[in-house]
């Protein structure tokens, strides 16, 4: 049944974060002020990123176990839609950061991680690109995905822990956990995030049937 | 069946966030209270719900035709 409930629940889910995330109240903090709400947004947007990142290394590593081709689709299609949330990320980081940082790019260290993990990715698909035979390329991106996904983690979630950093819950600053996440902004931001990422799950999905038809047709 | 009650139900319980507006403290940051009090916040709503029910349309009318091109291609 292609018309999933978890497509519906994910929908619910984004529709719910859109209405309720404007309409309900946030804690008033300096310097954000009312773009605390882009909290719903922009965060979301790399949780959705990593999760289907995390799905790519899977199915590359599935891949390599098996030799299955449709497992190398699958790591593929998911790796494309991770980089669409990844680039949606950075640039609405860009612009909250714009106004309340006073620039779209400070050099932030978790900015910076951000911006080499794409590359990161990036590369994974141009190397694809460079190589002509199916089992080949398949062989060899499932390997640089295993790499590179490990890496990513570091660069997001370690490194910018160990230096000073603009970003909440980086270099010395308070999670966002302090700013009464707890009891207003906690439901909404949970159900964007699970929101976004069954609608990752969506796009790979859909990207991964039309490959797959094309294939066929080519065939 | 289940989840036809299920769901309905949940948004129901998620919605009974928007009640906690009922405690006002004066706020440490200005915030957009002139929106708000205007009613013009429901402009920004209405315009992210038409953007966001665009795109899912969207996402909805490439299932189908997927779906279609799949259908037509299972009998080969």
């Amino acid at each position: 049944m292609k018309y999933s409930w978890w497509k519906i629940l994910s929908v619910v889910l984004i529709f719910y974060s859109l209405i309720v995330g404007f309409l309900s109240p946030v804690p008033a903090l300096p310097i954000l002020h009312e773009s605390i709400r882009n909290l719903y947004y922009h965060v979301p947007m790399w949780f959705a990123m990593i999760i289907i990142f995390l799905v790519s290394v899977v199915y590359s590593i599935r891949y390599l176990r098996t030799g299955k081709h449709e497992y190398d689709i699958k790591a593929v299609e998911s790796v494309n839609v991770g980089v669409m949330f990844g680039i949606l990320g950075l640039i609405t980081g860009m612009i909250w950061a714009n106004y309340t940082w006073g620039e779209p790019w400070s050099n932030d260290p978790k900015q910076n991680s951000a911006a080499i993990a794409m590359l990161l990715y990036f590369a994974y698909l141009i190397l694809r690109n460079s190589i002509d035979e199916e089992q080949k390329r398949a062989k060899i991106s499932a390997v640089y995905n295993v790499f590179a996904f490990p890496l990513m983690i570091v660069l997001l979630f370690i490194l910018p822990r160990l230096t000073d950093s603009l970003h909440p819950g980086n270099g010395g600053n308070p999670g966002f956990n302090s700013y009464d996440l707890d009891n207003r902004m906690r439901p909404v931001f949970y159900a964007a995030c699970l929101g976004w990422i069954l609608m990752s799950a969506w796009l790979m999905q859909l990207r991964y049937r039309l490959r797959k038809l094309e294939n066929e047709d080519n065939n | 069946m289940k989840t036809r009650t299920l769901i309905p139900l949940v948004i129901l319980c998620m919605l009974s966030s928007i009640l906690y507006a009922q405690n006002t403290v004066s706020p440490v940051a200005e915030m957009a209270t002139g929106l708000r009090s205007s009613g013009k916040i429901y402009v920004v709503v209405a315009c992210i719900t038409v953007i966001f029910t665009g795109i899912v349309w969207y996402l909805i009318s490439l299932e189908k035709r997927v779906k279609k091109l799949e259908k037509k291609s299972k009998p080969k």
